[in-house]
């Protein structure tokens, strides 16, 4: 056994160390790290730069133009894009969709879709989630009738991450109501600007905009734009919620994290002492610590498994539980270390960030309650348990 | 021994609990919790009319209540309807005038707002860190963060030391720079700036008096979250039962019965604390068990927000349903005069001299 990075990925480290620090761009990175005014515009930038780069779809085979690299690779980059600051690509197109076309779309939606997700032409977001389908995915209601070489959607979806970015949404509709719930779904493609779709914004607890409800009323798509086949939409579903699981620990995003409470707690002062010198803070802190070093190498172990065996097992529900519970105690202590401070309303200090307190913590307070979400969402820990008990446990 | 509230308390709690049952309502709320001024000026005059300023003040004072049930009662209620008007600094206020011996009337009758500026940058909770200075002429230096009241105040009550000794200063708000903000739960708070500031000395050696707004201040946010606590809960249990995944309501899951049922548990454990806190404001003890409230306050809100958003789901994300500002009111309670870990140091240090 040796826990140590090959000599191969030491030099691919070093060699996406350094294109992060040669191409992401400085005003990019600044508001990554003070969690304040990412843009769209910005998003898009480096989105470009990865692809010309050759390192946007990391997911890809090499066939339909990925980097052709390990999990342990694809891990070492998101690492190292993580304490370089650089922004999380947003997924749905290139980590989630092209996946699944590359697996059940025709040469057609292949050959039309994907180009267009790697040049950004297109962002795409998701139609999963309704009020009434949350955990219960498969009881989901939204209808689509075929007439015709159409079909024709009636409902509604919600938690569209980015939806007001996005000119594409790909959805779960319900095509039959026969048999069990999970048989009468399907998968397909929609253009946002098609007649009869109204996008929503949702406020969240913290006061942002990041999520929409999007209210389809006759919608006439294509039936070219099925993926896969009719009520065959479940089985895209499970893979697309399976298929990408490495980074789902969000590993580095922690470290970066740690660093940051870590800077933090030197930088307060309590009467004469920093807050780090406190020891009930600092337990805080090291226990935290102690947590993420084993979440660190449970990761790179199931890391390896998938890279053995080709695919990852049941057991990365347990990345997520832990990954997501270590991420908010860090944001926990984030907020918690700059007392008093942390309470102003973000948007009533952007520009007091310097006067207040340490810089970049202005957002302190609001990150800790938007990533409660964390835990919530992409199947919450309940339904994490839920896959541990079944297919570990087999109780 | 009697649990039951006196003919006097059970009074104002239900006029009280009547009057923002029908008036200030959670729609209400947010709509000025978050904009300037960040609080109701004609809500706040009917709070005065209704006695609930006077029933924080001894009778010396000019009120009628004063004691830590009478906080408690008042506090309790806010924390129901996510109350954001500054009633925590006239509280503490009154507690420091009534020690300084100045007249309060303005104060309790609503007319005169106070801000009362005691944690800074460096000493966000510990009263021994104050640094603020004062010189022989009483002019004052230093800054002063997070101080309630600040955003609507006339009149501001300042720590500062003079030769090492903390003294109680009044100010004129107009004589001192104030940034004022609204917070993240709601309400509003400031930063005041004191650069050679004119002041009033109104009460040299202050320690025990700031201490004892202290304590009261503790008792309030204690109570405050307790309510608060009471009606994350309630939604919570009632999303249970209503909300329908896999064909059958959530609640019916033992997963999600056993941590509803802790919730419940450990907001009677902090209620009783609160309780014993409240009986002991204004003893020799009172610091001892206010420490002991506000750090199971600050464990328990955690667990009761937490749970309360992770039960829901994504529903309690959103701005519009309402769990999640109770859910960011008793997470901050815990940043207001000491953190759970603050107060549990200070029950740390009283385990040697048992």
């Amino acid at each position: 056994m040796d826990l140590n990075y090959t000599e191969e990925e030491r030099a691919f480290q070093s060699e996406v160390r350094q294109f992060l620090a040669d191409y992401l761009p400085k005003n990019i990175a600044a508001a990554v790290r003070a969690h304040d005014g990412l843009t769209k515009e910005m998003m898009d930038e480096w989105h470009a730069i990865l692809n010309k780069k050759g390192w946007l779809a990391t997911v890809w085979p090499k066939d339909f133009g990925g980097p052709g690299w390990s999990p342990v690779q694809k891990h070492i980059f998101e690492e190292e894009c993580c304490r370089a600051n650089a922004p999380r690509i947003v997924p749905f197109g290139v980590n989630m969709l092209g996946p699944v076309l590359q697996k059940f779309g025709t040469k057609e939606q292949q050959d039309t879709v994907l180009p267009r997700i790697l040049s950004g032409e297109d962002w795409w977001c998701q139609g999963y989630s309704e009020p009434g389908a949350g955990s219960d995915l498969a009881s989901l209601k939204t209808r689509a009738v075929r007439e015709g070489d159409d079909y024709v959607i009636n409902g509604q979806k919600t938690w569209t991450t980015l939806g007001q970015h996005a000119n594409k949404i790909f959805c779960l509709v319900r095509t039959s109501t026969e048999g069990k719930p999970q048989e009468g779904i399907s998968f397909l493609l929609v253009d946002l600007d098609t007649p009869g779709i109204e996008m929503r914004p949702i406020r969240l607890i913290e006061g942002g905009h990041e999520v929409n409800e999007v209210f389809f009323t006759d919608v006439r798509v294509p039936s070219k734009n099925l993926v896969g086949e009719e009520n065959k939409g479940w089985t895209i579903a499970k893979y697309l919620l399976s298929h990408e699981r490495t980074g789902i620990a969000g590993v580095g995003f922690s470290m970066q994290a740690l660093e940051e409470v870590k800077a933090i707690a030197a930088t307060i002062k309590r009467g004469a002492k920093r807050l780090i010198d406190e020891p009930l803070f600092a337990a805080r802190l090291a226990k935290v610590e102690i947590d993420l070093e084993a979440m660190k190498i449970t990761n790179l172990r199931m890391l390896f498994r998938a890279q053995e065996q080709g695919a990852p097992g049941p057991e990365t529900s347990i990345l997520k539980i832990k990954g997501s519970v270590i991420n908010q105690e860090l944001q926990d202590l984030a907020r918690r270390a700059l007392g008093p401070l942390a309470a102003p309303f973000p948007g009533h200090v952007s520009e007091g960030n310097l006067l207040f307190g340490p810089p970049d913590t202005a957002f302190n307070a609001a990150r800790y309650f938007n990533n409660r979400k964390t835990s919530i969402f992409g199947g919450s820990n309940e339904i994490q348990r839920n896959i541990l008990t079944k297919t570990v446990l087999e109780l | 021994m009697d649990f039951n509230l006196t003919e006097d308390r059970r009074m104002l709690s239900d006029t009280l609990g009547r009057y923002l049952n029908d008036q200030y309502s959670l729609e209400h709320r947010n709509s000025v919790a978050y904009d300037t001024p960040f609080y109701d000026p004609a809500k706040w005059q009917e709070l005065a009319e209704l006695g609930v300023f006077a029933a924080l003040a001894h009778e010396e004072a000019g009120g009628f209540g004063g004691a830590g049930g009478d906080i408690s009662i008042v506090f309790e209620a806010m924390g129901k309807t996510l109350v954001c008007e500054p009633v925590l600094a006239l509280l503490m206020a009154s507690r420091l005038l009534s020690a300084a011996g100045k007249d309060q009337s303005s104060l309790l009758d609503g007319s005169t707002k106070y801000g009362v500026a005691l944690s800074e940058p460096d000493a966000p909770y510990d009263l021994t860190d104050i640094a603020a200075s004062a010189d022989a002429s009483h002019k004052l230096t230093g800054r002063k963060s997070a101080v309630y009241g600040a955003h609507v105040a006339d009149r501001i009550l300042v720590a500062a030391r003079r030769e090492g000794q903390l003294n109680l200063y009044e100010v004129a708000a107009t004589d001192v720079e104030i940034i004022s903000y609204g917070m993240i739960d709601g309400g509003g708070a400031g930063e005041v700036l004191l650069e050679n500031t004119h002041a009033e000395l109104i009460l040299e050696n202050a320690c025990a008096a700031v201490q004892d707004a202290t304590d009261a201040g503790v008792v309030a946010l204690c109570s405050e979250a307790v309510g608060a606590m009471e009606i994350a809960y309630d939604m919570t249990v009632d999303y249970l039962k209503q909300r329908k995944q896999f064909g059958r309501t959530i609640g019916s899951f033992q997963a999600l019965q056993h941590r509803a049922v802790d919730m419940l548990t450990e907001i009677e454990q902090a209620r009783s604390l609160t309780i014993k806190a409240a009986a002991e404001l204004g003893g020799a003890e009172a610091s001892r068990y206010a420490s002991m409230a506000k750090n199971m306050i600050g464990r328990a809100g955690r667990q009761i927000a937490e749970e309360a958003i992770q039960m829901h789901g994504g529903i309690a994300m959103t701005w519009e349903y309402g769990v999640s500002h109770y859910a960011k009111r008793i997470i901050m309670i815990d940043h207001q005069l000491g953190d759970t870990d603050y107060h549990l140091a200070r029950i740390m240090a009283d385990l040697n001299t048992a």
